[in-house]
């Protein structure tokens, strides 16, 4: 009984998007119960997995694993999808394409954002990468009569694909030196072949699939044309969730490795990766003007400060991503949620100067986006502050100082566009009359992204002691 | 109740939400000062609880940690937002969130028709907030947290009516000069928490205060971690050389004065050295900084309450002297005695300000004591409960500053010297003459208001509050009755504090005994030096008014000194203010700032802005330019691999 | 004969390397996403040899999965190509860059 119990996320999700499909097809007037139904499930999960985030347990002969820090992922994921239904149900019909299939897509991504953060196998890994892929192409292209949309989706589709061949590739390498799937099993072999040039080319190909994932540099060029071309919500959507699960399913792996006293072989590769997706991400979201774009470019330059922690390859490194993707899936969701409430019909109020003299016209609103530049720009005490301390500390403790010092030059460079937000919200005037249509489920998504960001900010010691916990 | 003891620092934390936040938007004043009186209520009848709870606990088990949640961990620093209740901090809640009670009901009538009446409720929750996690704090690094954010509520509260003229500035130039002033202060107090988690590996109490009790660390280190700790402590209680704030800081609204710089945040300083007692007597030659300090101070701010005429500014000097008599305890170790007469202190002085308060609101705001006269007939329960508060300052027997002061001048005989001792008995002397001054000028004698001022009595809810704590600061001293009076059971107070204490008191152990006959000749002296104290101030000021002008003018010279506050400020001014300002301005700002700072951050910005211009071009929208990199980063990527293999 | 495991593995990387140039090199979409399919084919032709020459039939079972997920992204794919057609009436990547910058 108690194995049922402790797989019931994945068990509620899966059964979704079952109901949600055959209630799509039979029933009128569908979405809204869709919509409620969806975010009815992903609390439900979200909130089983936190609840058991105790109870550890191994599922279909070793191939999932469910509890500790998967289960925080778990939480992450459902609770993010749950924000991003709430920010859409309004946001979709500016569009006027308030799809059933929008919500089925999220329940599947979700899915098989879940198989990857629990994977014990690269078989689950890859099935789970492929389901959240798959789901994401289709989101992306949403807005099927934009041609903007049409093109986001169809790069994300191309270049997406074109990296699962590596992915795959770089599986079936690992495969032939190791004869196995089975992620325990490779890590207890992973001494003996670090200098099989097979193996290693197969882990680095596996690695650059996801770095894709992850917006990295150089594999990051799809982010900013993908993020500006698809629905805010989406984008928002993609930005933290998917990179949270890109982020734990190579903690899952790669992070397993270190755990088991391996050298940390990939540090250059990665440090490689930290220091120009930082500098370029924060360089590059300078000469923005369009808010998502801005948006996107940043997203690269925190890859860049998530990928500082795994080239320190330690405890404290893995803590402080954990802790930092859950900063980052709130105050991004929350800076999105603004964006997509403040988003007029056919993509207008995206550029900053829709965005001059905000603070007098929504005053509220102005208060969230701001909440959320301060936390990205980290400055404390809010979340994103801590996110880059714990992670800063992992690099020195593993005599990466320089490496700290890169990412705290980094963010000083992007506090200019994080902070432009906010000085041209609060100390630029302007005539341009701005409508905002009304949404109260989306204001609630942001107010409670906002919230969570200041809880985090106060009470960082709780949550790194309780991600800690589980890795020891 | 010990365990919901954190509610008593959330409650006001609620306030300040709700009031900050929807003040503006809640029209009515009522409701605002429900909300603001009622938070700060809560948290008093939790403090009470919890008090009575651990009274009757054994006397062992009396110290609790109750840990909310961790706030940082790093390394080997792990600090917990946790509340500590034990002994002290219990009395120092007590008194502030009573005294915060008393005087946020009182401000309800006061700030009664001011246009920022919300405001005034939210910093005032606020600062009740942050004094409850200073004084509840289990870690230096909360007790910062809670002591910056009193300054900052000090500060906001000093320029509160922000537009107002006061003396040659604004009040935001008071508001200003405290801070500013405090901010010398924190520096010390910070380089100590640095030292002391040098020293120690830990900034939580329990762990430091058992470290510095075991023996290994040298003295000098102890010196100038109590060295550094007592400067924190000199800027925010107002002691040589940094006071000068205070006097400033009565441009906020009197209740103000009242709550933060007479009764409570003031004396943080105190609760301070007195919850680091272990670490100040490891220090023997700091602790007689502290004494000295604490004397000199007492008598310093007490010569010049003497002759101001401003009624704010002569309470605001007999809180400086009152907080020197403090310091004085604890530099003689009598920590105990010292907080004794910390919380007296708070419930007369308290009731001395919210009295000026009812006597500037029932003159429209005059403040000047040579305008008044008479008051009496006008304000008769104000005038009780000011003669009260004025008897019980100027130690007068059975009431509560008789016993506190008393207890001090007696320990700085029997723990330090007899100069302690004298400078403390004049000091007395002095106290009693002021006080009277004031309650002479104000209340009886001539009427010499001005025709179109109409004195009247304050409402219920201003006069209510002076009664009650009129009611505290006559009886409050019987809980601490000396072991001369009260015989077997000793000091029901000390009693209580003393495993505070303790490890303090058993490091120090100089303790002399003396006869309790020399103890009685020595209150009997104090008590006639305040008698005399009343009794010449009654004769110059009631019998004889143009004897002070004469005495004016015989010493002139003297006068002067102590009119312009033995022109401290005006040498502050000289020798600090205007060079530093000098050298801003022609070097930091016009050289530095303007050519060297801006140059180079403008040429940055610009750089990284032409530079990011170039760059984005890089993104040329075309997949397959967009594949290309990504191969070219697989490629090398696998050359990297196969080389370093 | 026994044919050498490495045969198979250069074959596989050769296949894989004509992949990706496809990719890179060919304008239209539909054939860049056929030079995609002959990637993850070349990935399923190294696992097939490795099954066979480790005697472990794990990788041909990857290789159904695999197929399957072609099968779909082909699905999801042709599907955006062709919304993409009805937009805009071409399928050549050079000209799909109204996002860009």
């Amino acid at each position: 009984m108690q194995e049922i119990y402790n797989l019931i996320p994945f068990v509620l999700i899966s059964a979704g998007i079952l109901v949600s499909l055959i209630f799509e097809m039979y029933a009128k007037n569908s979405k809204r119960i869709i919509a409620w139904f969806s975010v009815f499930i992903f609390l439900a999960a979200g909130f089983h997995s936190l609840v058991n985030v105790d109870n550890a347990q191994l599922f279909f002969n070793s191939m999932l694993q469910v509890g500790g820090n998967i289960n925080i992922f778990i939480f992450l994921f459902n609770f993010a999808a749950a924000l991003v239904v709430l920010m859409a149900m309004d946001y979709s019909s500016k569009y006027g394409n308030n799809f059933g299939e929008f919500y089925i897509l999220l329940q599947s991504s979700v899915l098989g954002m879940m198989l990857m953060a629990g994977a014990k196998d690269l078989f689950v890994i890859f099935l789970g990468l492929e389901i959240m892929s798959v789901s994401f192409y289709a989101l992306a292209g949403l807005n099927r009569m934009r041609l903007k949309a049409n093109e986001a989706s169809l790069k994300y589709f191309l270049l997406g694909s074109f990296a699962t061949g590596f992915i795959v590739y770089g599986i079936a390498l690992i495969f032939g030196s190791t004869n196995t799937t089975s992620i325990p099993q490779i890590v207890d072999k992973f001494g003996e072949l670090t200098h099989n040039l097979l193996f290693m080319a197969g882990i680095l190909m596996f690695l650059i699939g996801f770095s894709f994932k992850m917006a990295a540099f150089p594999f990051h060029m799809w982010v900013p044309d993908v993020y500006e071309g698809s629905a805010t919500t989406v984008a928002g959507f993609f930005s933290t969730a998917g990179k949270t699960a890109a982020f734990s399913a190579v903690i899952i792996t790669l992070g397993s490795v270190f755990m088991h006293g391996n050298a940390n072989i990939f540090e250059p590769y990665l440090v490689v990766l930290a220091v120009t997706s930082m500098l370029y991400g924060s360089i590059v979201a300078i000469a923005q003007n369009n808010i998502k774009r801005m948006l996107a470019y940043s997203s690269i330059a925190h890859a860049g400060y998530l990928m500082i922690g795994l080239a320190s390859g330690n405890y404290e490194g893995i803590a402080g991503i954990i802790f930092y993707l859950a900063a980052y899936t709130f105050m991004n969701l929350g800076a999105f949620g603004v964006v997509a409430l403040i988003e007029g019909k056919d993509e207008t109020n995206l550029t900053f100067e829709s965005y001059t003299g905000l603070s007098k016209k929504q005053p509220f609103l102005a208060a969230m986006l701001a909440i959320c530049m301060f936390s990205l720009a980290g400055i404390p005490p809010f979340a994103g502050f801590f996110g880059k301390y714990y992670i800063f500390i992992a690099a020195i403790k593993s005599d990466l100082t320089w490496l700290a010092i890169v990412g705290v030059i980094s963010s000083v460079i992007s506090i200019y566009f994080y902070l432009r937000v906010v000085v041209i919200m609060y100390f630029n005037e302007t005539e341009i009359d701005l409508t905002v249509q009304k949404s109260n489920y989306g204001l609630l998504a942001v107010v409670i992204s906002v919230i969570l960001v200041i809880i985090i900010g106060i009470a960082p010691g709780s949550l790194i002691d309780l991600i800690s916990s589980f890795l020891k | 109740m010990i365990e919901l003891i954190y509610l008593t620092v959330l409650l006001p934390l609620l306030g300040f939400i709700i009031n900050g936040v929807f003040g503006s938007k809640i029209k009515n004043e009522k409701v605002i000062g429900i909300i603001g009186s009622s938070t700060i209520g809560l948290s008093f009848i939790i403090t009470v609880l919890a008090f009575f709870e651990t009274l009757s606990l054994p006397t062992e088990n009396r110290e609790h940690i109750i840990e909310l949640f961790t706030w940082l961990k790093v390394g080997g620093l792990d600090i917990h937002i946790a509340y500590q209740v034990d002994q002290l901090s219990l009395v120092m809640a007590l008194v502030v969130t009573g005294v915060g009670f008393i005087i946020h009901v009182y401000s309800m009538g006061y700030m009664h028709g001011d246009k920022s009446y919300w405001r005034y409720f939210a910093y005032l929750n606020l600062f009740i907030f942050a004094m409850m996690n200073l004084i509840l704090a289990d870690n230096f690094v909360l007790l910062f947290l809670g002591w910056e954010g009193v300054g900052l509520c000090s500060y906001l509260l000093i320029g509160f009516w922000y537009e107002k003229k006061f003396e040659k500035s604004t009040t935001s130039e008071a508001g200003k000069k405290a801070f500013i002033v405090n901010r010398i202060g924190d520096f010390g107090f910070l380089l100590g928490i640095f030292l002391i988690y040098l020293t120690f590996g830990s900034l939580n109490f329990g762990e430091v205060f058992a470290r510095a009790g075991a023996p290994g660390i040298p003295e000098s280190t102890f010196n100038y971690i109590a060295l550094f700790l007592f400067i924190g402590a000199v800027g925010k209680s107002a002691q040589l050389p940094l006071y000068t704030w205070l006097p400033d800081a009565m441009a906020g609204p009197t209740p103000v004065s009242a709550l933060i710089h007479a009764a409570t945040m003031v004396t943080a300083g105190v609760y301070m050295v007195a919850r680091c007692s272990i670490i100040f007597v490891s220090a023997p030659a700091i602790l007689t900084v502290v004494a000295v300090i604490g004397a000199a101070t007492a008598l310093f701010a007490a010569t010049i309450a003497l002759v101001q005429n401003d009624i704010k500014k002569v309470l605001a000097y007999s809180t400086i002297s009152q907080l020197g008599y403090m310091f004085l305890a604890l530099g003689v170790g009598a920590f105990s005695a010292g907080i004794f007469h910390l919380m007296t202190h708070a419930f007369f002085k308290a009731l001395l300000f919210l009295g000026a308060g009812s006597i500037i609101h029932a003159m429209h705001g005059e403040q000047n004591i040579q305008n008044y006269g008479g008051l009496k007939k006008y304000l008769p329960t104000t005038f009780a409960t000011f003669l009260i508060a004025s008897l019980a300052i100027s130690g007068i027997p059975l009431l509560s500053g008789f016993f506190s002061k008393d207890e001090i001048l007696w320990f700085s005989f029997a723990n330090g010297n007899v100069l302690y001792w004298g400078i403390g008995a004049f000091t007395a002397l002095l106290t009693a003459f002021y006080m009277f001054r004031l309650v002479y000028l104000t209340f009886m004698g001539k009427e010499r208001i001005a025709k179109d001022k109409h004195p009247h009595e304050s409402p219920k809810v201003m006069t209510i509050p002076l009664i009650i704590l009129g009611v505290l600061s006559a009886i409050g001293g019987f809980i601490g009755i000396p072991a001369l009076f009260s015989g077997e059971s000793g000091n029901k107070f000390e009693h209580w504090l003393e495993p505070i204490f303790k490890n303090a008191g058993n490091k120090l152990a100089i303790y002399q005994t003396h006869s309790h006959s020399t103890e009685i000749i020595l209150m009997i002296i104090s008590v006639v030096l305040a008698i005399t104290g009343i009794m010449v101030a009654r004769n110059i000021y009631l019998k004889n008014p143009s004897f002070a002008d004469k005495m004016k003018n015989r010493f002139n010279g003297v006068y002067k000194i102590l009119w312009n506050k033995y022109f401290v400020d005006e040498f502050y001014d000289r020798l600090i203010v205007r060079p530093i300002y000098r050298f801003s301005e022609s070097v930091l700002w016009k050289i530095t700032d303007a050519k060297i700072i801006d140059g180079v951050v403008d040429g940055t910005a610009s750089l990284v802005n032409s530079i990011s211009e170039k760059i984005r071009k890089f993104e040329n929208g075309v997949a397959q330019f967009y594949a290309l990199i990504m191969t070219v980063g697989v490629a090398i990527a696998l050359f990297w691999i196969i080389f370093s293999l | 004969m026994e044919i050498p495991i490495e045969y198979y593995l250069l074959l596989s990387a050769f296949m894989f390397i004509v992949g990706v140039v496809g990719v890179l090199t060919r304008r239209n979409a539909i054939i860049v996403f056929m030079s995609i399919e002959l990637m993850l084919n070349s990935a399923n032709l190294t696992m097939v040899a490795y099954s066979s020459f480790l005697g472990n039939s794990v990788g041909q079972l990857f290789v159904f999965f695999v197929m399957t997920v072609a099968a779909a992204e082909a699905a999801i794919g042709l599907a955006i190509i062709i919304a993409m057609f009805r937009n805009k009436k071409t399928l050549n990547i050079d000209e799909i860059n109204i996002l860009k910058w």
